[in-house]
């Protein structure tokens, strides 16, 4: 600024200027500026405070040297300094009678003391004093010091006071005394509730600075409860309009604006009074309007003005033609080179395309720019308004690039923030598991431990359950991918525990699980895991019941388990482990590898964490030993609570119980309550960590009954910390948002997303986010800018992500497509990909030649292969329906590849036993819905690799006892 | 509700340090150096709005302006607008400019407690009361005029019921 420019002398001048300054304190500033170093300037502060402190005790200092110590005091304190010992000294000053040695006072006062201190008792005296002194600047002084330093008790004792000033003939005393009850108000509003009515009447003041300054406790009054006000809507809008036709002092024009600051208020004001109110708001379109037409734009404050218009257009009842000005203001906003307008613009665009969503894409370009200024406030305000702009179609893109810069920043609490969002966004909008995993494990590897975990269990649900839909090929395509990306993720350094945990549940539940991997491998991952983390014990928990997981899957599998040599000695070390948890957790590591076959494949059935475990709490299958018992001639049980001897305790558990905690609790908190235990250690269920959901999402959880004879008590398992709380989190991925539009991808695929079309999970997936990858890459050479705002806004050129329906539908016809699968299954196996059952043949035919392009998994060769086996399959199929829970046609095809012992075969198998298994897969009839089959291929795989053909195993010597 | 006014120096010197809400003064430091921080990283020509929450909790933006060899910084809540801040820093300036006419960093050291005075006319409890900036230098003059007074006649008659009594 212009006038400013003198600031440029700075220490040049000596004598000028100066108030009240000695040379001392001249020196003083002198020094400090100069001072090269903290250390040097705090040393210069250290002598300063001696030499105060000596002097401000020496009896009779002239009043004016006495000013001028505090001054410096005050001024050490701003530079950080303790200054406590003159605290005093200024609240004596304050008793002084000369008006500036007064003011000088309460100016300490107010800057050193706060509402709780000690001193206050001394001052309170002096401001009721001066709050009845006939000199208005010492009333000013005292009402600034009420402020600052009356708390809520002693509110009373100057209130009476104050509420006399509103009526005092100066108006600086009125405008003060109004806000002093303001922030009476705001500490204690039962106060001063009697009052309220005064801030109305302050507002006909006749002096526009107090009226103006009845407008802050108004908007505060207002914005605490909308509807007592409403009555006033009329008296703001006629002020409003007096304001704009210029009819206050010139002494308020602001750069050719009248009264700009109190016209902002007014705005804000009808803002909230107009919020969904039609009848209120239509008393304000004329006033706004007309503000609209007469500011000017090229001033800052006609600016300020002209955005809080339309933040008051975009809160109250909607109004078209304040619509078209605001939109018009906010591309002018938008087009400004000013970044503190395009700041405002992209504002005030969050707020209305609320209203109308259409503006945003008129203004898609300046967007980008926004979004690629190097100014950080800038970019942060943009994100909010992609944020709030997000939908289905422009997920990808907003999500990825909040994830980019969110590992460009290093600020943590905008990390979080933005992180947290990234999370947000992808749970409501994910286009598809995979993007969704992706997505979740860079912001995991980058924001680490700022997520919340409930994120990482989110996470952990999304890859056992899917997309709740019934295709499990797809669910274990996601989860095999899962598996995969964490497998390279740990190589990584220094992940953060919650995305550790995650990886081990993932490993322990799924590692072995498709076969592409073997137990040892995973095993020694999670050692490693283990070992690197030693210092975190939860981490170390997940690890520990991971390793059990994939043991009891090999043991169920029929496998012999060969404990590695790191995973021995981690056990060893668990066992002495000072947590309980670990020791206990390793313990029954233990006590599962001890066990045959048949126990473990019972307490730990494969992918049974998505099953309802239902906890029989009456202990009915107990019954007939009761009543043998009772038989036998024992004692019938009698609650508690009937009990002679403990009545008065239960009577106020009753009483507890009833009334909310009236009296005592004699007894410690509420244990859940402890489930009888049959055979097996409870703890040793499978996947206790996730509680159930409640309703059923799969067909396949007709298979419950197997599962409940085990009364395991879900949260009596494993230790209380590790729990997964999932149920009644809200299920959140993707469907309910997704118009079931139809896709036109660009790619070869018009698959028409009716009902019945199943279309296979991944496929869609792969080929969606090949079109992604395509367009990101043309995106990247041509006009970067407008495709991206094409990805970003126009939501119409991107094809649908999911097909959104199936689901339903598929659940409807599960039973249905349990019959029809049968026979269908070598041509499914055929086409490999394309849909089970009921899909309509003409759908078969536009699915294969996608499926080729987009299964990278696994290659024609073993397509090949599976084709041959492909009547095998079907009978195996075929006989898996008709028996009911069948380990013997497991084992029937489970023999078949046993004595391969080429490599390349063995994986050829594996995989299409994998293959086999999940055409097998939806089959209710099956023990558990993944089927004896993933294991089968286990077994063949570990088979293979304990002949010694793999030299993955890094300790053959293990293998010796086996072999012989 | 403004929050907090601080005016430093380009060198991170504090030159005016002013919260609404009491806090402890290592507290106060901490806040005036994360300020500063941000301050001195931002390149010329970008908005003079930094989102402050990371440094003063939630709900709080900060708005700058640099002068010369000063940064003037408001923080403040939601139910201010940016852009009317900016301006009112505008105003301040403007007002310590007539007051000390051609004002530079060394007047509002040595003038601390008139710079106070000023602020204290325009920010009331957090609250901004006046916007005029010749309103102000005329609350300013009467105040020094009266102060000039009293110094001179060092005893102000006293009448206990004095304007009341009207």
């Amino acid at each position: 600024m212009e006038q400013l420019r003198t600031f440029g002398r700075e220490l040049a001048m000596g004598s000028q200027g100066g108030f009240y300054q000695s040379k001392e304190f001249l020196d003083l500033v002198k020094s400090i500026g100069e001072a090269r170093s903290k250390a040097e300037e705090d040393r210069i502060v250290v002598n300063e405070i001696d030499t105060l402190k000596r002097r401000i005790a020496e009896p009779d200092i002239p009043k004016r040297k006495m000013k001028e110590y505090i001054i410096r005091l005050v001024y050490i304190e701003m530079l950080g300094h303790d200054a406590s010992f003159g605290y005093i000294h200024a609240v004596k000053m304050t008793h002084d009678d000369s008006l500036l040695v007064k003011r000088t006072g309460y100016l300490a006062v107010t800057l050193f003391l706060n509402e709780e201190h000690d001193l206050i008792i001394l001052i309170v005296n002096t401001i009721q004093k001066d709050l009845k002194s006939d000199n208005y600047l010492v009333v000013c002084a005292a009402l600034n010091a009420v402020c600052k330093l009356i708390n809520e008790e002693t509110i009373p004792a100057v209130l009476p006071q104050v509420v006399e000033l509103l009526a005092h003939p100066k108006e600086a005393v009125r405008k003060k005394a109004i806000m002093a009850l303001h922030c009476f108000y705001q500490k204690s509003p039962s106060s001063v509730s009697h009052l309220i009515s005064n801030f109305r009447k302050r507002l006909c003041d006749n002096d526009p600075g107090v009226m103006g300054a009845t407008l802050c406790p108004l908007f505060d009054l207002i914005t605490r409860d909308v509807n007592s006000y409403k009555d006033l809507v009329i008296s703001f809008v006629s002020i409003l309009k007096q304001v704009t036709e210029r009819r206050l002092s010139k002494a308020y024009d602001y750069h050719q604006m009248p009264a700009p600051f109190i016209q902002i208020k007014l705005l804000k004001i009808l803002a909230l009074l107009g919020s969904g109110d039609k009848q209120a708001s239509e008393n304000m379109y004329t006033v706004v309007g007309d503000v609209f037409r007469k500011c000017d734009f090229s001033s800052n404050i006609g600016n300020a003005v002209l955005y809080e218009c339309i933040c008051c257009v975009s809160s109250i009842y909607p109004n078209p033609k304040l619509l078209d000005s605001a939109a018009d203001i906010i591309s002018r906003f938008l087009k400004s080179d000013s970044h503190n307008l395009k700041y405002m613009g992209i504002d005030a665009l969050g707020r209305l395309i609320k209203i109308s969503p259409e503006i945003a894409e008129q203004h898609q370009l300046a967007v980008i720019d926004c979004l690629e200024d190097p100014d950080d406030t800038l970019k942060r305000k943009t994100f909010e308004l992609l944020y709030k702009m997000t939908k289905s179609t422009n997920v990808e893109v907003i999500v990825d690039r909040m994830i980019d810069y969110m590992i460009s920043i290093n600020d943590n609490h905008y990390k979080t923030e933005i992180a947290s969002r990234c999370v947000e966004l992808a749970e409501q909008f994910a286009p598809s598991n995979q993007w969704f995993i992706q997505a979740m494990n860079k912001v995991f590897e980058h924001t680490g431990d700022l997520v919340n975990i409930k994120v990482a269990h989110n996470l952990m649900r999304l890859i056992a359950e899917g997309f709740g839909e019934d295709d499990d090929n797809a669910d274990s395509k996601l989860r095999s991918s899962a598996v995969e990306s964490y497998l390279r993720i740990l190589g990584e350094p220094k992940l953060p525990s919650g995305f550790l945990q995650v990886i081990c549940w993932v490993l322990g539940e799924y590692g072995t699980a498709d076969g592409m991997f073997c137990a040892s491998d995973i095993t020694g991952k999670l050692c490693d895991v283990a070992e690197a983390y030693s210092s975190d014990d939860t981490v170390k928990a997940y690890a520990v019941t991971a390793l059990m997981k994939i043991y009891a899957f090999e043991i169920a599998a029929g496998r012999e388990v060969d404990m590695l040599t790191e995973c021995q000695s981690l056990m060893e070390e668990l066992l002495a482990s000072h947590s309980t948890d670990l020791q206990q957790r390793a313990y029954e590591l233990q006590g599962v590898i001890g066990l045959d076959a048949h126990a473990v494949e019972f307490i730990m059935p494969s992918d049974a964490s998505c099953e309802d475990i239902e906890v029989d709490k009456d202990l009915s299958f107990l019954d007939g030993y009761i009543q043998e018992a009772i038989e036998k001639g024992a004692q019938p049980y009698i609650p508690e609570s009937e009990r002679p001897g403990v009545l008065n305790m239960g009577n106020f558990r009753n009483q507890d119980h009833h009334e909310s905690s009236h009296g005592l609790r004699f007894e410690a908190y509420e244990l859940p309550k402890p489930a009888v235990q049959p055979r097996i250690p409870r703890a040793l269920l499978p996947s206790t960590e996730i509680v159930p959901v409640p309703e059923p999402v799969y067909p396949r959880e007709t298979y419950q009954t197997p599962v409940t004879p085990i009364p395991s008590n879900p949260s009596d398992a494993g230790s209380a910390e590790l729990k997964l709380r999932l149920d009644g989190v809200q299920k959140k991925w993707g469907r309910p948002t997704y118009t079931p539009e139809t896709s036109t991808s660009n790619s070869t695929s018009q698959k028409t997303v009716n009902g019945a079309a199943q279309v296979d999970g991944p496929s869609t997936v792969n080929s969606t986010r090949e079109t992604y990858a395509s367009r990101k890459l043309q995106v990247e050479i041509s006009h970067e800018k407008q495709k991206l705002a094409a990805s970003l806004f126009g939501g119409s050129s991107k094809p649908e992500k999911r097909p959104a329906t199936g689901h339903k539908v598929s659940k409807a016809s599960s039973h249905m497509l349990e019959k029809s699968h049968v026979p269908n299954s070598s041509m499914e196996v055929a086409s490999e990909k394309t849909a089970p059952a009921q899909t309509p043949p003409d759908l078969l035919d536009l699915g294969e030649p996608t499926s080729t392009s987009t299964a990278p998994s696994l290659d024609p060769f073993k397509q090949l292969e599976v084709l041959l086996d492909a009547t095998q399959d079907a009978s195996a199929a075929n006989s898996a329906t008709s028996a009911s829970r069948s380990p013997d046609v497991m084992a029937l095809y489970a023999d078949t590849p046993v004595g391969i012992h080429n490599k390349d075969e063995a994986d050829l198998l594996s995989g299409m036993s994998n293959m086999s298994g999940a055409t097998a897969r939806p089959q209710p009839t099956k023990g558990s819905s993944k089927g004896p089959n993933p294991k089968d291929s286990l077994e063949k795989d570990s088979l293979v690799r304990q002949m010694g053909v793999k030299p993955s195993s890094q300790n053959p010597n293990l293998f010796k006892d086996l072999l012989g | 509700m403004i929050k907090a006014v601080m005016v430093m120096n380009t060198q991170g010197k504090t030159r005016l340090a002013k919260f609404y809400e009491y806090l402890p003064v290592e507290k106060q430091q901490e806040l005036i150096r994360g300020v500063f921080a941000v301050l001195c990283s931002r390149a010329e020509n970008v908005s003079n709005f930094i989102d402050a929450e990371s440094i003063f909790g939630p709900d709080s933006r900060l708005v700058y302006k640099h002068f010369a060899t000063l940064y003037f910084v408001f923080v403040f809540d939601s139910s201010e607008n940016e852009l009317a801040v900016l301006d009112l820093i505008q105003v301040f300036v403007e007002t310590l400019d007539k007051c000390f006419q051609n004002v530079c960093e060394l007047d509002i050291v040595f003038g601390y407690s008139k710079v106070h005075t000023i602020l204290d006319e325009m920010i009331f409890g957090g609250q901004v009361v006046e916007t005029s900036s010749s309103e102000i230098m005329k609350a300013i003059e009467e105040i020094s005029k009266l102060e000039a007074a009293s110094n001179a006649i060092t005893l102000i008659p006293k009448s206990a019921s004095g304007w009341r009594s009207r």
